[in-house]
Parts: C-alpha cells; sequence; structure tokens
C-alpha cells in the first residue's frame, strides 16, 4: 500500500485560505488502513481545525473510497462545489486527481505522501519498493535492494554493514543485503551473488520521465 | 619483460614486484594552497603514490581530481578516488576523460560513504552504479575502448580510438559483514577487472591474517595487487571511536588496552602501526601497504621509516 503521514498541524494552518466552507477529504484505501487519512483523521483534523483562529466558516468532512479514481470524485461533486476550498487527506495521487476533477477549487495536500510498503506490527510502516519498473527480485530472493539498501547498491553489501544493520541507521534499519545474502543462502542459491550485475536502465524509472501505461489490450 | 597495462608509475612498481608505499591525502575544506603543499611536502620522497579522496565522509573538499592535478605537478604520483555517490555515468566518464588529459593515471572505485555522514545530508544521491560496474566500465574503457553505452571511445567515425587507460583499484574490506562473504567479494571485483586492492584500515591482525590466508588458498592474490590498510591510532579516545563508532572497523581489545597503558599513546600508536607493517611484509600475497593518516599526512615519513621501507625505489625509466 502507500504510506503516508499527516503534515504538522501548523503546516496545514498555514495553507488554508479565508473561504466560508473547507471540505477536509479523507481516503478509504490506502492512507485509510496506515492511519493517516481516513474517516477517524478527517474527524480530529476538522475539530482540530475548528479550534484555531482560521478564518473559515464551516469545516465539512466527509471520506471518499480513492481519491485516484475519477469515478469515485464525482460523487461528492456537489459538496465539493459547495466549498471555496478542499483539504485533501489522500496521497498526492488523490491530490492531483482532486485538483484536475474540479479546475476551479483550491485543492491542498493533508499529508505527506512517504513510500509503498507494508505494516511490520503497531505503529510501524517500512517501505518496500521504489517503483524502479523493472523488478529483479527473482536475483535477491525477494528483498529489494533498490529499495532497502541506502545506497541503493546492486553489487552489495558495502563495508558499512555491521550486526546486520546498515551503517545509515543501525538502531532501525536492517542491511539489505545482509538480508539477501542470508536469504540466498538459506535456500540454496548464495553462487546467484556472484554475477556481477549490469549497471541498471534508470529510463524505464522515473529518472526517464513521468511514466505512463498504455495498454491495448485493456481498452474498451 | 612484463607488459604494463598503463602509463602508471604505480603498476611500474608493483610489477616489478616492489612492495610498495602508499597514503592518504585529504584535500582541504577551502582553496587554501599551504594546507595542501604541507601535505605534500610531507608525503614526498616517503611514499610512492598518494590517494587523494572524493569528497571524504560526504564533505565538501577540493576535488579529487583538481588536487590530484596539483599533487602531480608537484613530483607525487596520485591515485585519484572516485564515488559513486556524487556523479551518474555520464559524469563519471567525463571527469575520468579530464584527468586523464591532466596526466592521471590511476584511480581507486568507491562506492562512497552515504550523505548522511558528511555536511550535505540534505543532498541527492547518485548511486547511478556501484563500485564493481564502476570498476568494469573503467575497464572496458580501458581494453575495449568504449564507454559504458557501448560506444567507441573517438572523437568521430574516422577519428583514431584514443580510449583512457587507467590503473584500477578499489577497497576490501576484510571487517564487514557478513565476514564469509568478504572473499567473495574481492572476487566479483577481480571479476569485474580490478588490478589493484586497498584494504579498509587494519586493527585486528587475526581476522585480517585469517581473510589473506583465503585469498592466498584461492590464488587471488595471483589475480591483483593487495596494499593493506592501516590508520596509525592517536590517542585512547581515537582507539575507541573507531571501535564504536565506524562501522566496518574491528579495534581488539588488547590494542585498547595497549594504547590505554602507554605513557604516550600517540607515540604507541606509531610505534604499532610501523609493527603491523612490518609483519605485512612478511605476510604471504601482500603487495604493499597503504597508510591512511587522517589529517595527519606529516606522520606518515616516520611510520615508513620505522617500518624499515625507506628510501623508496626510484622509478626506472
Amino acid at each position: 500500500m502507500i504510506v503516508a503521514e499527516q503534515k504538522p498541524i501548523h503546516e496545514i494552518l498555514a495553507m488554508l485560505p479565508e473561504v466560508e466552507q473547507l471540505l477536509v477529504l479523507g481516503c478509504d484505501t490506502c492512507v485509510t488502513v496506515c492511519l493517516a487519512g481516513g474517516e477517524k483523521e478527517v474527524k480530529l483534523l476538522c475539530g482540530a481545525i475548528r479550534l484555531t483562529n482560521v478564518k473559515i466558516g464551516r469545516v465539512k468532512g466527509m471520506s471518499v473510497e480513492r481519491q485516484c479514481d475519477r469515478e469515485f470524485l464525482q460523487e461528492i461533486a456537489g459538496e465539493v462545489e459547495a466549498s471555496g476550498a478542499v483539504l485533501s487527506l489522500a496521497c498526492g495521487a488523490g491530490v492531483q486527481m482532486l485538483a484536475e476533477t474540479f479546475p476551479d477549487k483550491i485543492v491542498l495536500p493533508g499529508l505527506n505522501t512517504l513510500f509503498m510498503g507494508s505494516n511490520e506490527g503497531s505503529g510501524y510502516w517500512l517501505e518496500r519498493c521504489i517503483g524502479c519498473g523493472d523488478c529483479m527480485l527473482d536475483l535477491t530472493g525477494g528483498i529489494c535492494p533498490k529499495t532497502r539498501c541506502s545506497k541503493g547498491l546492486m553489487n552489495g553489501p558495502c563495508g558499512g554493514s555491521q550486526d546486520g544493520k546498515c551503517e545509515v541507521d543501525p538502531e532501525n534499519l536492517d542491511c539489505a543485503w545482509n538480508l539477501i545474502y542470508n536469504k540466498l543462502k538459506r535456500v540454496g542459491l548464495l553462487d546467484r551473488l556472484m554475477e556481477n550485475r549490469p549497471p541498471r536502465d534508470w529510463s524505464k524509472a522515473h529518472d526517464g520521465g513521468p511514466r505512463s501505461l498504455h495498454r491495448e489490450d485493456a481498452r474498451l | 619483460m612484463i607488459t604494463l597495462k598503463t602509463e602508471s608509475k604505480l603498476e611500474a612498481l608493483l610489477e616489478r614486484g616492489e612492495f610498495v608505499v602508499t597514503a592518504e591525502l585529504g584535500p582541504p575544506k577551502s582553496v587554501d594552497a599551504g594546507i595542501l603543499d604541507a601535505k605534500i611536502a610531507a608525503l614526498q620522497g616517503c611514499v610512492d603514490a598518494v590517494n587523494i579522496t572524493d569528497n571524504q565522509t560526504a564533505i565538501v573538499r577540493i576535488s579529487s581530481i583538481g588536487t590530484g592535478v596539483y599533487a602531480r605537478s608537484h613530483g607525487l604520483e596520485p591515485i585519484i578516488q572516485m564515488t559513486c555517490r556524487d556523479r551518474n555515468r555520464l559524469a563519471i566518464q567525463a571527469d575520468l576523460l579530464g584527468a586523464y588529459l591532466h596526466g592521471l593515471r590511476n584511480l581507486l572505485c568507491l562506492t562512497g560513504d552515504h550523505q548522511c555522514f558528511g555536511n550535505h545530508p540534505a543532498s541527492k544521491q547518485v548511486y547511478d552504479m556501484d563500485s564493481i560496474q564502476l570498476i568494469n566500465m573503467v575497464r572496458d574503457m580501458r581494453d575495449r575502448g568504449v564507454f559504458q553505452n557501448g560506444e567507441e571511445i573517438r572523437a568521430g567515425k574516422k577519428a583514431e580510438m584514443i580510449p583512457p587507460r587507467f590503473y584500477i583499484g578499489a577497497a576490501a574490506n576484510p571487517f564487514a559483514e557478513p565476514l564469509e562473504w568478504r572473499v567473495n567479494r574481492l572476487e566479483k571485483k577481480i571479476n569485474a577487472g580490478v588490478d589493484f586492492i586497498q584494504t579498509q584500515c587494519i586493527y585486528d591482525m587475526e581476522i585480517f591474517s585469517r581473510w589473506m590466508r583465503t585469498v592466498v588458498e584461492r590464488g587471488l592474490h595471483q589475480q591483483v595487487k593487495i596494499l593493506a590498510g592501516v590508520t596509525p591510532i592517536r590517542s585512547l579516545g581515537m582507539a575507541k571511536y573507531m571501535k564504536e563508532s565506524v562501522a566496518g572497523v574491528v579495534v581488539p581489545d588488547s590494542l585498547l588496552e595497549r594504547i590505554g597503558a602507554a605513557e604516550n599513546p600517540k607515540e604507541e600508536g606509531l610505534v604499532f602501526c610501523a609493527e603491523q607493517i612490518r609483519s605485512f611484509r612478511a605476510m604471504e600475497g601482500l603487495a604493499g601497504v597503504h597508510i591512511m593518516a587522517i589529517e595527519w599526512e606529516k606522520a606518515v615519513h616516520g611510520i615508513v621509516e620505522a617500518a624499515g621501507l625507506l628510501p623508496r625505489p626510484r622509478e626506472e625509466v
């Protein structure tokens, strides 16, 4: 899922314009699961905004199934039109979709979108994929070095691996290449690590420019 | 008659079997030529080549190539360090062409310290390549005359192919984990095309000897010239810092005790360093020593002298 966290309240308040009605709009998918922008967070944020001196007539809260889907946004067109501005608690994709769907509205981000990752237990999320466009998990035992190695090395581990941890943050960060080493050893594929991996084709990642996907077979 | 791959003086010395001495020269954080002159003067005559660090520990300094050109004009044989942290493959190759144009012939290929350790932690990292890919790219430039994209290194279709011919070095860390993978990692660098290795600084002679024995058993010392790395300890505080805070460095307790018990810890650190070098000379498979006296270049002469390695051999023309 996409993991995000709420911006500090002072940043949110500073970006709010003077309007008759502010709509705080949550998203019921990823950001609900990671406790950043679901119905509950919408309610709390609405309350916090009402308690401040921000010059806003009314603060209204609601959420939609997915803000990154135009179809779901059309369902709340009336509420959006009735508001002077919308504070979106979706990921960056949702915020942008909202801004595009309602071109005359002021749309603001209430979250910082962080990464694609997983929940690792109570209050702990971990980045697992950078969406590089050229998956190599078959070579690395299902552990992504592009994402989980601090330097994104293709031929690790570097000299900063100690006690299974990465020197960048030895308290919290596992050395991805140590994990890869242990996994490949366990499944009897350690010889794969002896092959030198060539430089990557970064044109498949964001470095090649903003990406889009066109599929003939998926057209109606 | 040995055929040399490059015009490097370092290669010539290693190939004729000299036990070479290299040292590290850290460029200053300003354009203070006086500081550079003092460091250069301290190293003249006591080492065969000097490593010029590349934004060491991710702190901005005079560039490795700029300093290398300067050091060379003062009679030193520079080894340019190049990290993958700050440049993509375009910038690396362009800088290497420039370095070669200025007469630089030795290159040490490094991944580079993470930018979070330096003075610009907000900077964007590059790591378009890693050290192994860098080694391979520079080898291909030299031996196949091609850029990383496979294009021939020539100015035009009818122009002569004139590639840069670097003597290629890399680091090896016998102390980082997983320990049992470390000799394999050296072999990967050999497969990528490395000519010489400078190791991480060694304090634990036991772990190092074990690593070296495996290297020799596998015959890897015949495929690459290995220089053992040392960093003289200046104080008990420094020894403790190296032990506790620098990943990939192992300082045994016996050494801490020795430095702690010494009347003059600084002197004791130098004595230990010279002792290490003497044991390296006797160790099978080693081709030299690399002295990383961090911001203490003037200690190098004394260490080399105490290790019985002066005078340095003259390079034959």
